[in-house]
């Protein structure tokens, strides 16, 4: 099992967010180690997507980040993704009037020409419908297509570490399954993840450790080996 | 591995029945305002004009999304520093209009770095306010402007001993420059550059989240769109030999939007399809009268509610109904 000791791949200390004067974030510390699949879970409104864009400087923060060790804080979000902190956002964020091929070549947008067609194999392979629909638009996807195209847009940034927001929202259960198994198999690649999601069942098969979040607050943070049943989870949820 | 094929994003050129009959279209047009010449002539060279002026604020608002009612400012430092640099210092025209090309990109470096922070409304207002100071500046600054009087005597277009004097030759000119402003519009809307502006425009976040620096590429079709508009001013001043604060005012801004937005704002060709159509259509509905511009406001009006991605886009609406058509699938 991973271990804190270790040099985390991504550190969160004390980090803090707010929309105008109301506290979203309250002082959050968290970490993943490298080759590590986190989950965070929580009720609506708990302060996960704010956590994520915080992490990711979408939205002001105070606290501080260190990524492979280095001190990260000031950096924008064009920066972190520069050094692989990826993240596919909630709702998607692909670019609904371009092609799935340009969407892809976007997610590599920091890659030299040379490494693109590599990349776009993996992908392919990954999500071999993606290969099918190269030149459709976007936007006129089902939704389990367009999640796989989200991730596999992230994935062609070669991310150290993919961040994913609620990626099995407003799909099937098979879609979402068939789309979070994907991840296991990233992660056992040693691709460090950090997810959030709510449909708890799905992400703590995959997850070896979960913080859960409650009212802009971490309340629990524990190895998913230790959770027995959900009932564990369920008197964090309502703290 | 993946081939070349499925890594390049650039779109091969298609010649179906609908591009081959705006082609057609066009061709058409221009051998009929050659034939009948006179006033024609003359609304074609300002149509291919403001052509290249919607072209580069095509990249501002089309392809990165951005609000700006500030480019006939550029077009003003465009069309006043040909006039100047020609009629004061007998500078050639093409290098009269390539330094002034020069001032307004770097004008708009400097006014956009600190501009372009805003967003939304507040960037609209800011960039307004940029094209109310110029003219301003235009009509005060007299020793340098001649204010209201304006500058007259201006030199036509012309490299060294040869001068373009002849108006369809003119027109010639005009449109061959303005094809190749749309030449390098379409090579860099299917660029990497392209893509990154088309991503900023679909969310800023999600550009951001892939490493696109939001910034710098705003400031960059800030300034490309500036070049095409000082290009633009400076081919007015060599095309009418005259230009006074009027001409780069209000009525510019309210006319380059018009166009932009009935040709189609975001895609390649629209901005010059809507420039000759908007240029043409008050010619086609002075028979009306008195009631011109009221059949000028409906038709625009009728053109936006029936097509409101613009002109250029009616055609993709066939294709794609086209491609609906059970038969047709694969």
């Amino acid at each position: 099992m991973t271990t804190a000791s270790a040099t985390p791949l991504i550190a969160v200390s004390e980090l803090a967010a707010r929309y105008g004067h109301i506290h979203a974030l309250h002082p959050t510390s968290l970490y993943v180690a490298p080759g590590e699949f986190v989950t965070i879970l929580g009720p609506n409104g708990a302060g996960k997507t704010t956590l994520l864009r915080a992490i990711t400087r979408l939205i002001a923060s105070s606290g501080h980040i260190t990524f492979n060790g280095r001190d990260v804080t000031g950096l924008k979000t064009h920066q972190l993704a520069e050094l692989g902190i990826i993240m596919a956002p909630e709702g998607r964020g692909l670019f609904g009037d371009m092609t799935v091929r340009e969407n892809l070549v976007l997610g590599a947008f920091k890659a030299k020409p040379g490494e693109l067609s590599g990349r776009l194999d993996k992908v392919f392979t990954l999500f071999p419908r993606l290969h099918e629909r190269l030149d459709q638009i976007a936007s006129s996807m089902s939704g389990g297509e367009q999640q796989m195209l989200a991730v596999g847009r992230a994935l062609m940034a070669d991310p150290k570490l993919l961040i994913l927001d609620e990626p099995s929202l407003g799909l099937a259960p098979r879609v979402a399954s068939e789309i979070l198994s994907t991840l296991g198999l990233l992660n056992k690649e040693g691709l460090g993840i950090l997810l959030v999601e709510q449909k708890a069942p799905l992400a703590l098969k995959l997850a070896q450790r979960v913080y859960i979040l409650s009212s802009g607050s971490i309340q629990a943070e524990l190895p998913t080996n230790q959770i027995k049943s959900y009932h564990d989870l369920a008197r964090y949820y309502f703290h | 591995m993946t081939s070349p094929a499925i890594t390049s994003t650039r779109p091969t050129i298609k010649f179906d029945r609908i591009s081959v009959i705006l082609w057609i279209g066009a061709a058409v047009l221009f051998a009929g305002v050659f034939a009948y010449g006179g006033y024609l002539i003359t609304v074609m060279q300002l149509a291919m004009i403001y052509g290249v002026f919607c072209i580069g604020l095509n990249f501002f608002m089309g392809y990165t999304g951005q609000a700006s009612f500030g480019q006939n400012a550029f077009a003003a430092i465009g069309g006043y520093g040909t006039a100047i640099l020609c009629v004061q210092y007998n500078m050639e025209p093409v290098l009269a209009l390539v330094t002034s090309m020069v001032v307004a990109g770097v004008a708009a470096l400097v006014v956009g770095y600190p501009t372009l922070r805003l967003r939304g409304h507040y960037l609209a207002m800011a960039t307004f306010a940029l094209g109310l100071i110029t003219y301003d500046i235009s009509v005060q600054w007299t020793s340098l402007t001649q204010g209201y009087m304006g500058y007259a005597g201006i030199p036509p277009l012309g490299i060294g001993s040869y001068t373009i004097e002849d108006e369809r030759m003119k027109l010639v000119c005009l449109t061959v420059l303005a094809l190749i402003g749309l030449w390098i519009s379409q090579r860099l809307r299917n660029s990497r550059f392209g893509r990154a502006l088309r991503a900023i425009s679909g969310s800023e976040p999600g550009a951001a989240a892939l490493g696109i620096k939001i910034s710098r590429y705003k400031l960059i079709a800030f300034v490309i769109a500036a070049l095409y508009a000082s290009a633009s001013g400076s081919l007015f001043a060599h095309t009418v030999g005259f230009i006074s604060p009027e001409v780069f005012g209000l009525h510019m801004v309210v006319v380059t939007f018009t166009m932009l937005y009935v040709g189609g704002v975001g895609t390649i060709a629209g901005p010059l399809v809507g420039a000759i159509v908007a240029s043409l259509l008050p010619e086609i509905v002075r028979s009306t009268g008195r009631f011109q511009d009221v059949a000028y406001a409906a038709i625009l009006l009728l053109m936006l509610i029936f097509a409101p991605k613009g002109l250029y886009a009616v055609g993709d609406l066939f294709r794609s109904r086209k491609v609906d058509k059970p038969e047709t699938r694969a």
